[in-house]
């Protein structure tokens, strides 16, 4: 059975296409068939976070217009034999995509037996964005501990509960996850940044990963490189650590504490 | 506590204060969802008549719909100001 995982949150900048690529080569590695499509018609990003930006040559646009088959716009990852991209149009059409064209491509990948289906969603609560989450299964809702965020995080976790085909269907509702990505422990004890509880508290919902803020992640994009894929880093291991809880197994939060500063630093500050 | 410490003016903690106002608005906002579009500007007119006659705070105005089995009730609260006699338009 194909599961399609929609990553999401309302604001913009807050992390979905960093985790997107994360999270759909974290399954990879963990041997599962992935597909990870970029819904963000006109602004396609999650091709450069993957580091395939110079093999696209059919798109998610085309694939529905029937323009091209989606064997031929899936792209392989150069390091996952399991793992395809499928990039966003660069039109400026808002109505590239439909409904119905949407249900065709994710069928179809259901059919060539993925596991997989991770919907990388456009930013706001438009077309873009309700396509995206319209046909999951489990909902990635990224957030940053961050008052715009938050709020917009919890309209989302709205939406997905009532504008969803599972909702309107009257099924199982949807899995949510929510994810807390720029984390950053020291200034959360410095009570400058909302701490992991805060957000559980105000959301009623708990996180199912705490990405620390890293400089790791400016240089996995830099790079083309997902930041899971760097094990010297804290938000590539917390990355890891998301995708063991988002596949039923129980580990423990890390990188939640603040780190101690060192002897120099104390004295001199920093 | 570095000895230069005292140079750098100290941060607030602010997360406090982000809490509290997400906890308010989140609340609000859950409250009004899946109701009406209609809601917010029934509640903006009825604001702007009540101030018509009655000098009261933005947020004095209170709309919630509620629903049981079966029937909607729709609750409409005003805070008057205290002391102050209204004024007259």
């Amino acid at each position: 059975m194909t599961e399609i995982i929609v990553v999401t949150s309302g604001k913009g900048g807050v992390g979905k296409t960093t985790t997107s690529a994360s999270l759909a080569t974290g399954l990879a590695l963990e041997g599962k068939k992935v597909a990870v499509i970029d819904f963000d018609v006109g602004l396609r990003n999650l091709d450069l976070i993957m580091g395939c930006e110079r093999r696209v040559v059919y798109d998610f646009v085309n694939v529905v217009h029937g323009e091209a088959t989606l064997k031929q716009a899936l792209i392989k990852d150069k390091r996952h034999e399991t793992l395809f991209v499928l990039a966003a149009s660069q039109t400026r059409d808002k109505d590239a995509l439909t409904q119905e064209g949407v249900e065709k491509v994710l069928d179809e990948l259901t059919k060539e037996g993925f596991d997989f289906v991770v919907c990388d969603s456009p930013a706001g609560i438009e077309k873009g964005a309700h396509l995206a989450m319209y046909f999951a299964d489990h909902a990635v809702v990224v957030v940053n501990p961050e008052v715009s965020s938050v709020r917009d995080s919890d309209r989302i976790l709205g939406l997905l509960a009532s504008k969803t085909r599972r909702a309107e269907k009257g099924e199982t509702p949807i899995k949510q996850h929510l994810l807390l990505t720029r984390y950053n422990p020291n200034r959360v004890e410095a009570g400058e940044m909302l701490s992991v509880k805060d957000v559980e508290d105000i959301l009623g919902i708990s996180v199912v990963g705490v990405i620390p803020e890293s400089e790791n992640v400016l240089a996995a994009s830099n790079a083309g490189v997902p930041v899971i894929l760097n094990d010297d880093s804290n938000a590539g291991l917390a990355y890891k650590d998301t995708v063991a809880r988002i596949l039923g197994r129980e580990l423990p939060l890390r990188f939640i504490e603040p780190v101690k500063k060192g002897f120099l630093k104390r004295v001199f500050g920093g | 506590m570095g000895i230069l410490d005292f140079l750098k003016r100290k941060p607030e903690a602010s997360a406090g204060v982000a809490k509290e106002r997400l906890r308010i608005i989140v609340a609000q906002e859950r409250s009004t969802r899946g109701g009406p579009d209609y809601l917010p500007l029934l509640r903006n007119e009825l604001l702007e008549v009540i101030r018509k006659y009655v000098n009261v705070d933005v947020d004095a105005v209170n709309v919630t719909l509620d629903r049981d089995s079966g029937h909607e009730v729709l609750e409409l609260s005003v805070a008057l100001p205290e002391g102050k006699p209204a004024t007259s338009a």
